[in-house]
């Protein structure tokens, strides 16, 4: 069986296009994007009916075997109507952050947070090279510390979307309540 | 068997109401389940120790050939003494040991009962699954009774240090099983020993996973320090669990285990060096220690130590030592624990340093606890001496190894009597310059249980002869060597005495000098393992937040970029790899010509959305690339498709216009270009790889089109349009599934819409607008229209509520065409709703339809007119619909299968034949959803937001007014 190549050029554009707005922080654009990849998709899932042929309507005389492949359309046209019920959900969302934050950029992009604040080491770090130029890397090992544990709390802030306390076994298993007698637990501890 | 094993867990189940009822006291019941399993298994006495063994099996999971399969031999029933003897004295023990009215104390007594009953379960498995399903069974009730005190961080740390040392164990164990059954063609332990698989890499590899199980639940370094710290639980469970029943269980599997696999590769060294480490380790640590039960604690870390050298070994002599040995020191280790939880108890401490002088005014503890030390330390008529002779004689007559770890064996012997010195002085004599501790009284019903088994540790040691048949019962699935060993309480003065009096002097002199060497030990302490697996629980923690903190970025262009590279990568690597062009077709240019002018107006509509900046021309543009595919699928034969996603695209084109009028006109984003490149790049690579892989995949096909047999299909029942017939027949759950998304989409629309402020100044009522002002006429300046114009607007409207419009946005011809049009195209979406099996058409075009002609009725004429045209909420539908098709869809399994269709046929007069299916009843349902979910979306954009507008406009009119 071969492809229209028409369709898949078609379909290429399309989706391309598509990828391309969903990748911008619009949500309006993002929509745009889901509508135009939508249709790119169906394009692609259309191809595969083969050649064009007579509807799938059987009259009376019309060849069977001219009549295109139904199936695919069938799977297409319930796509179609889910691609309606996203539009509208993505608008009623891009309407509702317009409403709350008075764009509809996509908020809260922590990824974003970091690149400045790599930026602002990459600065300080060529600010320290300078300052200790001729003295080896020894000099200012603190400070690159300093920098990495600054990196590695942004990071694991990211991953629970709150601040690491210093005790971590606190947070595994949870801060004792405030009244335990504490003399008991001294002497059950085995340590 | 399986009854006894359930009885357990059944009144473990009653445990806290009963407790409740009737107190501590309710323990004496706690206690009835293990006492009835320890005389049934007395009871098979005779069978067992003549070879024989009692078995059930009932069949589990028949196609992994799983079996329940339970089976009682002479390992087993010494396990059982042991699980279900010491486990109803513990019970009956809690009884005396916990105040009335101490907190869980319900729960707390169902655990330990049920625990009893897990313990029972695992001795008498006879299934690799059972067993490991018993196995962490135990796991997780010590779990709960290690943590019985939750409040204590302590308490915490140590359970869940116990369970995940165990529970990784248990988990290479399962995995080690899993080799193991398959290596062996059956789960079943006792078929298993009988014709062992043959050694090979796997089977070793096997067999190291269930040691790393088998070592980690019996506290064998390097993974023994969960057990001291397990000592936060209660007395009893520490009795109980760490002494006698589940730190065993892992020296049972390897007792079990050993007759067949002993010899294997890794077996032997492993359990020797690593027993005789732990057993030297353990007993070392014990001599510096001031907690008696941490003191019992490490000395118990070294029985175990030489428990599993002794089991693991694998001959007839050293397993008769050991199968003895376990008995014997669970006889005395259980009431050295028992008797600390009676000092405990009684004096208020366990530190050694501040006990003194309870020798004196608790003398009857301390004779139970001096018999059952003397059965550790093994002096002469006790069942530890009998056992230790044992041992020491089948490994002085072994191989070099052996007699190596028989001299190892010998210092930790000797440590084990100063420890054992060290436990006893501390408790119980009268130190110099400490004060003599006061104590209360203890009750007869509190030191019996302790009392009994130092007592069966007596009266074992000369009696042996009694008990010998059961030990020398399992021994016998060993090889019998030339000279076996007899158990005998005295062999007379050989080099196994020789070596046992060295022990006790060693032991002597350690005491003497216990002050030098508690310093000594300090001084060389080794960094302690509870240090290492802190460290590495903390770095596993830190190690997840990093890697998910670099994975989880939270940008949303990152994730999209990660699901197309990912996707790209996956089928560029099958591309690559299989090269699957070679010899396929290539693609023709184009069907036909429109097809080619179609699709080139198409991208060119879709490229320019690429670089527009104003919201609506993007809208405007997007809905053209719809319409563009749509007359691709008129060119392509797909009338109904064509038809659906015209009537979608016109649905969502006015409803971006309406949203996006409140919006700013610009997009007013701007991309840093490398950015841009990039996901241009990203984009059209993965877009053209997979255009590729459809091109490989249609070229690939060799079978025919499933659509033609439903063509045929079609074509057979007389009807026409194969395309809904699929929808309504041949795929109707799909059809069934995507009504029921939409549905859910159009909830989440409303729920996004009319959502309710939980913060923020309360919604007050604004000020009506005056008559006819809508919120656009407040915002831009009414047209002035100059006087001779001014003429009055006929008295006439032409729709419900047209009047509620400013004038200036009425439209008169508007309102005229859609008073016109409204009802044919209601009369046109009915009609493709039934006529959908001869027309191209159907539930989801004819609710399309219905909802674009509500659309008109609000466009012309604003939100209340909406209100009229549809008076009934748009939920209803909805609702409805989904009844509907479910119902119908449910009526089919009269006839034995969901979705089954009825046609029925008659005839009219003036209409002539007509038929009519279920089909068109479950595509009604459809066409109702559809308009619901349409009409919805309409209120909820259009007349939702215009409401909002209004009320801000209105509030904003007061302001004013009040300045």
């Amino acid at each position: 069986m071969t492809v229209s190549l028409t369709l898949l050029i078609c379909a290429v554009v399309l989706t391309a296009v598509g990828a391309v707005l969903l990748h911008t922080r619009s949500l309006t654009r993002v929509l745009m994007g889901v509508i135009v990849c939508g249709n790119g998709v169906n394009l692609l899932v259309l191809a595969t009916t083969g050649r064009a042929g007579a509807p799938p309507l059987l009259y009376p005389g019309v060849a069977h075997a001219r009549v295109t492949d139904p199936l695919p359309q069938a799977i297409v046209l319930t796509a179609v109507v889910i691609t309606l019920a996203t539009t509208a959900f993505v608008l009623a969302m891009v309407y509702r952050s317009s409403q709350l934050t008075g764009t509809d950029f996509v908020q809260d992009d922590v990824e974003d947070r970091r690149v400045v604040l790599r930026a602002e080491i990459a600065e300080e770090r060529a600010e320290l090279r300078e300052r200790h130029r001729g003295e080896g890397p020894r000099a200012w090992r603190d400070e690159r510390r300093e920098q990495r544990r600054r990196l590695r709390a942004d990071r694991a802030f990211q991953a629970r979307a709150r601040d690491a306390p210093g005790d971590l076994w606190d947070d595994i298993l949870g801060a004792d309540p405030p009244q335990s007698p504490s003399p008991a637990r001294q002497e059950n501890d085995p340590r | 068997m399986t009854f006894l094993v359930l009885a357990h867990f059944v009144v473990a189940l009653c445990a806290a109401p009963l407790v409740r009822r009737a107190g501590p006291r309710a323990f004496i019941v706690l206690a009835l389940p293990p006492a009835a399993a320890l005389l049934w298994a007395l009871c098979q006495w005779g069978t067992v120790t003549g070879g024989g063994a009692s078995s059930e099996a009932w069949t589990w999971i028949e196609a992994y050939d799983v079996d329940a399969a339970f089976r009682l031999d002479a390992l087993a029933l010494v396990m059982v003494l042991l699980a279900a003897g010491i486990g109803a004295l513990v019970l009956l023990y809690c009884g005396s040991y916990f105040a009335p009215g101490t907190r869980q104390l319900g729960a707390f007594g169902g655990n330990l009962l049920a625990f009893a009953g897990a313990m029972l379960g695992l001795v008498l498995a006879d299934d690799l699954m059972i067993l490991y399903l018993f196995w962490e069974l135990t796991t997780v009730l010590s779990f709960l009774l290690i943590g019985y005190d939750s409040e204590k961080r302590g308490s915490r740390r140590s359970a869940l240090q116990a369970l995940t040392v165990t529970m990784v164990g248990g988990l290479a164990m399962f995995v080690g099983f899993l080799m193991l059954g398959h290596a062996a063609g059956t789960y079943r332990i006792s078929r298993i020993l009988e014709s062992p698989p043959a050694a090979d890499a796997t089977l070793s590899a096997a067999l190291v996973l269930i040691l790393v199980g088998a070592l980690a639940k019996s506290a064998v370094w390097p993974l023994s320090m969960w057990l001291p710290n397990a000592m936060a639980a209660p007395t009893p469970v520490s009795a109980y669990l760490h002494a006698a029943a589940m730190v065993k269980a892992g020296v049972y599997l390897v007792a079990r285990l050993a007759p067949a696999f002993a010899d294997v590769a890794p077996w032997r060294p492993v359990l020797l060096i690593l027993g005789t480490a732990t057993m030297l380790l353990g007993g070392w640590r014990a001599l510096r220690l001031n907690d008696l039960k941490l003191v019992l604690a490490y000395g118990t870390v070294s029985q175990l130590g030489f428990l599993i050298v002794l089991a693991g070994d694998g001959t007839y002599n050293t397993g008769l030592a050991a199968v003895t040995m376990i008995l014997g020191h669970a006889l005395f280790k259980a009431p050295l624990f028992l008797v600390t939880g009676i000092v405990d108890h009684a004096a208020g401490t366990r530190d050694l340093r501040r006990l003194s002088g309870v020798g004196r005014t608790l003398p009857w503890v301390a004779v139970v606890a001096v018999v059952a030390g003397a059965s550790m330390v093994a002096l002469v008529p006790l069942l530890g001496f009998v056992a230790k002779e044992a041992a020491f004689e089948a490994l002085w007559h072994g191989t070099v190894a052996e007699r190596w770890v028989l001299a190892l064996i010998v210092v930790g012997s000797a440590l084990t009597t100063a420890y054992t010195l060290r436990f006893l002085w501390g408790a119980f004599a009268r130190k110099p310059g400490v004060a003599d501790s006061a104590v209360h009284r203890v009750g007869p019903l509190f030191l019996a249980p302790p009392a009994l088994l130092a007592l069966a540790s007596l009266l074992l040691g000369p009696g042996i002869g009694w008990a010998a048949p059961l030990f020398e019962a399992y021994a016998a699935q060993y090889t019998l060597p030339a000279h076996p060993y007899h158990l005998a309480l005295w062999h007379g003065f050989g080099p196994a005495l020789g070596l046992s009096a060295l022990a006790w002097a060693g032991g002597a002199v350690l005491f003497a000098g216990r002050d030098t060497v508690a310093r000594l030990g300090r001084r060389v302490a080794w960094p302690k393992a509870d240090e290492a697996f802190g460290r590495t629980v903390l770095g596993v923690e830190r190690m997840a937040l990093q890697v998910t903190g670099a994975v989880q970025k939270g940008s949303l262009p990152a994730y999209v970029a990660t699901v197309l590279g990912v996707m790209l990568a996956g089928l560029l690597a099958v591309l690559l790899t299989d090269r699957p062009w070679h010899g396929a077709p290539a693609p023709r240019a184009w069907d036909t010509p429109w097809q080619a002018a179609v699709a080139a107006l198409t991208c060119a509509c879709a490229l320019m959305c690429l670089v527009v900046q104003r919201r609506m021309k993007a809208a405007v543009l997007a809905g053209l690339t719809g319409y563009g595919t749509a007359l691709l699928y008129v060119v392509q034969g797909a009338p109904d498709l064509a038809l659906t996603q015209f009537g979608v695209e016109t649905v969502s084109t006015v409803v971006l216009v309406l949203v996006l009028r409140r919006l700013p006109v610009h997009f007013g984003e701007t991309l840093r270009s490398w950015r841009r490149v990039a996901s241009l790049l990203l984009a059209l690579a993965s877009s053209l790889v997979v255009a590729c892989a459809v091109w490989i995949a249609a070229a690939a096909r060799t079978a025919d089109a499933a659509g033609a047999a439903m063509t045929e299909e079609t074509a057979h029942h007389g009807l026409k349009d194969v395309v809904a017939t699929i929808l309504v027949d041949f795929r109707a759950w799909d059809t069934m599934g995507e009504s029921a998304v939409l549905a859910v989409a159009v909830l989440g629309v409303t729920s996004l819409l009319y959502v309710h402020r939980r913060q923020g100044p309360a919604p007050g009522t604004p000020p009506a607008l005056p008559g006819g002002v809508t919120a656009w006429s407040l915002a831009t300046p009414a047209i002035e229209v100059p006087p001779k114009y001014r003429q009055t607007a006929p008295e006439r409207s032409w729709l419900t509520a047209g009047d509620t419009l400013a004038p200036e946005h009425r439209s008169v011809v508007f309102e005229v065409i859609a008073r016109l049009v409204f009802h044919p195209i209601l009369m046109l979406s009915v009609y493709l709703l039934l006529c959908a099996e001869n027309l191209p058409g159907g539930g989801f075009v004819g609710g399309l339809v219905a909802g674009v002609a509500l659309m008109i009725r609000y466009l012309a004429g604003g939100r209340h007119e909406l209100d009229a045209a549809a008076p009934l909420h748009p939920g209803f539908f909805t609702g409805l619909g989904l009844a509907l098709s479910t119902g119908i869809a449910l009526i089919g399994l009269v006839d034995g299968t969901v979705l089954h269709a009825w046609t029925w046929h008659g005839r009219l007069p003036l209409i002539g034949d007509w038929h009519m299916g279920t089909a068109v009843l479950f595509d009604l349902g459809v066409y109702l959803l559809v308009l619901g979910g349409v009409l919805d979306i309409v209120r909820a954009l259009g007349s939702k937001i215009d409401q909002q507008t209004e009320r801000r406009a209105g509030l904003a009119l007061a302001r004013e007014g009040e300045r």
